[in-house]
């Protein structure tokens, strides 16, 4: 993505009110969104109207509510799949998210392609939910299980990278944007390496991307991408794998069950087409609703202006934040971040400047992100991390500093 | 709904004695002749807590900890240690039982000046995502007792 100076992005954005949660807490700031994000009202009110109007089993009934209740189902895959740059709206898989999209291609594809020899890489970024299913699926397969080491900022290493890479790596899986350090990752310049060097699939976690800025898979280079809902204003359990047409058609199902088959005999059974081949079972129709809801309040915004606002409101919280004396921020310069900040105090523990911060109303996380190989080379057990999205303001980072600040007074200053 | 905690909370929670005690951690270190030791972790957050603890028939006569972790469960750390080390284990175990209903609140007979500086946690109660950091170092405690009593 194209980097432009901070003047260019006003934080300008003031949706607060959209958001009952936060309307029921008007004292809450909440600085968690890397995590989960709140829901706005036409979620929610998309939600009820599915369960109140059109629920029934989708592709099962004869019936006219059931032959709505798939329409709004199939309409929710095309408008998401749309958001995300893709035509070919079968190839976007509904899973519960990031983390079982990315079991998917473990299980589907890795089984099938990965063997004895072969070489996986991951990155030392990576969440769990993209280290932990490539790491067994190396154990399963008798496959070298390579971590890409990263450059002192908190970036992915490139020339290591290149270095790792050869005819025996069969998978290069990434993260798009660091959850734990906010670094947004030069994609096309990994897909261009992992190209040049290797026949490897490039597997992409987008599960910090999808929300914050402009993404059209059909240009990303990478081969998988996977997302979760409840990180851009949908529901929880919701999400999607998106998926090269021939890569899905030529691999096995991932669960089987209801809805993928197309016939079941005694001895075999043929499978249906994409997108229900990887969808066994009853699909989560409401919620893929709620998505759609979700990504339709975001394009209303304009992703550019998403960006736009959690990169001000980013840039003016970093600046803040450094003026504080023993405050430590992790990760490459604000410019090449999406809106998390990742930070140590002095000698007070993240979890005890949590519950500070929790005092004066500020939810932040701390601990290790569920990146634990990150933090050993970060050298840290665990930071504390605030996250903006389109309901935050400056009245969040007001709040944020202010917490800090009393986390001083209470702790006295004991630098490490 | 949420409700942010009060500043008089707050600071029950990170009292002076607290804090001087996860800077300055009394029986942080290891013993040269341990009977038994224990380590614990909280995948949570990355606490770590390893005890060694030396006998003297049923006495616990010499304690060490070490690790890593929040001001909650270093400063408990250093306070338990402080507390039991020459205590027989059926008084540890009162000690204990009467610091657990402490932070789960519930309501107990026991004398609290038993408790001696571990007293300074009760705020904790109040945080129930924080209870568990205080009880980590106890954790370690009963599983290096029942090593010792297999």
């Amino acid at each position: 993505m194209k980097l432009r100076p901070d003047s260019e992005f006003p934080a300008d954005l003031k949706l607060r009110a959209d958001f009952p949660l936060l309307v029921n807490n008007p004292d809450l700031h909440y600085l968690d969104s890397a995590a989960t994000s709140q829901k706005p009202r036409v979620v929610l009110d998309a939600l009820r109207d599915f369960y109140e109007t059109a629920n029934a089993n989708p592709h099962r009934g004869a019936y006219a509510l059931s032959v709505r209740a798939t329409e709004c189902y199939h309409q929710a895959r095309v408008r998401i799949a749309e958001f995300l740059g893709v035509v070919d709206s079968d190839c976007l898989i509904f899973t519960r998210g990031t983390t079982e999209g990315l079991n998917l291609v473990a299980s589907a594809w890795g089984m099938a392609n990965v063997a004895s020899g072969d070489e996986i890489v991951v990155t030392a970024m990576d969440h769990h939910a993209n280290f932990v299913p490539w790491q067994v699926l190396a154990m399963r397969r008798g496959a070298k299980f390579r971590v890409c080491e990263l450059t002192p900022d908190g970036k992915i290493d490139l020339d290591f990278l290149a270095g790792l890479l050869n005819e025996r790596t069969k998978i290069v899986a990434f993260s798009h944007v660091s959850n734990a350090l906010g670094t947004i990752n030069p994609i096309a310049e990994i897909a261009r390496l992992v190209r040049e060097k290797t026949g490897a699939i490039l597997v992409c976690d987008g599960a910090q991307s999808a929300p914050h800025f402009p993404v059209s898979f059909d240009s990303l280079g990478v081969d998988f991408y996977a997302f979760s809902g409840h990180k851009m204003l949908g529901p929880m359990g919701i999400g999607g794998l998106i998926g090269k047409r021939e890569m899905l058609e030529a691999m096995s199902p991932y669960q089987t069950g209801g809805d993928m088959i197309e016939f079941v005999h005694d001895d075999r059974t043929t499978w249906n087409v994409l997108p229900h081949k990887f969808e066994a079972g009853t699909p989560n129709a409401a919620n893929a609703v709620g998505l759609a809801a979700a990504v339709e309040y975001l394009d209303n915004i304009g992703m550019d202006r998403v960006r736009s606002h959690e990169r001000a409101l980013m840039s003016a919280a970093q600046k803040r934040l450094e003026a504080i004396d023993g405050l430590r921020i992790y990760g490459p310069p604000a410019s090449e971040r999406s809106g998390v900040l990742s930070f140590t105090l002095g000698d007070v523990h993240p979890h005890d400047l949590a519950t500070i911060l929790d005092g004066e109303g500020v939810c932040i996380r701390a601990g290790h992100h569920c990146a634990q190989p990150l933090m050993r080379r970060l050298d840290v057990p665990a930071t504390a991390r605030a996250s903006f999205y389109v309901y935050n303001d400056e009245s969040d980072i007001e709040a944020l500093v202010a917490g800090i600040l009393k986390a001083r007074e209470i702790f006295g200053y004991a630098p490490v | 709904m949420a409700q942010p905690r009060s500043a008089a909370e707050i600071g029950a929670l990170y009292q002076e004695l607290i804090l001087d005690h996860y800077r300055r951690p009394r029986n942080k270190g290891t013993l040269e002749k341990a009977d038994a030791s224990a380590e614990v972790k909280n995948p949570l957050c990355g606490d770590e807590i390893g005890l060694q603890v030396a006998f003297d028939g049923d006495c616990v006569c010499d304690l060490k900890f070490s690790g890593r972790g929040c001001a909650i469960s270093q400063a408990s750390a250093s306070m338990m240690t402080q507390l039991v080390k020459g205590k027989k284990t059926e008084e540890i175990d009162a000690i204990w039982k009467q610091f657990r209903d402490l932070m789960i609140g519930a309501e107990s007979d026991a004398d609290e000046a038993q408790l001696g500086p571990l007293r300074a946690l009760s705020g904790v109660a109040r945080f129930p995502a924080r209870v568990k950091c205080a009880l980590l170092a106890w954790n370690a405690l009963e599983s290096a007792l029942a090593l010792r009593s297999v």
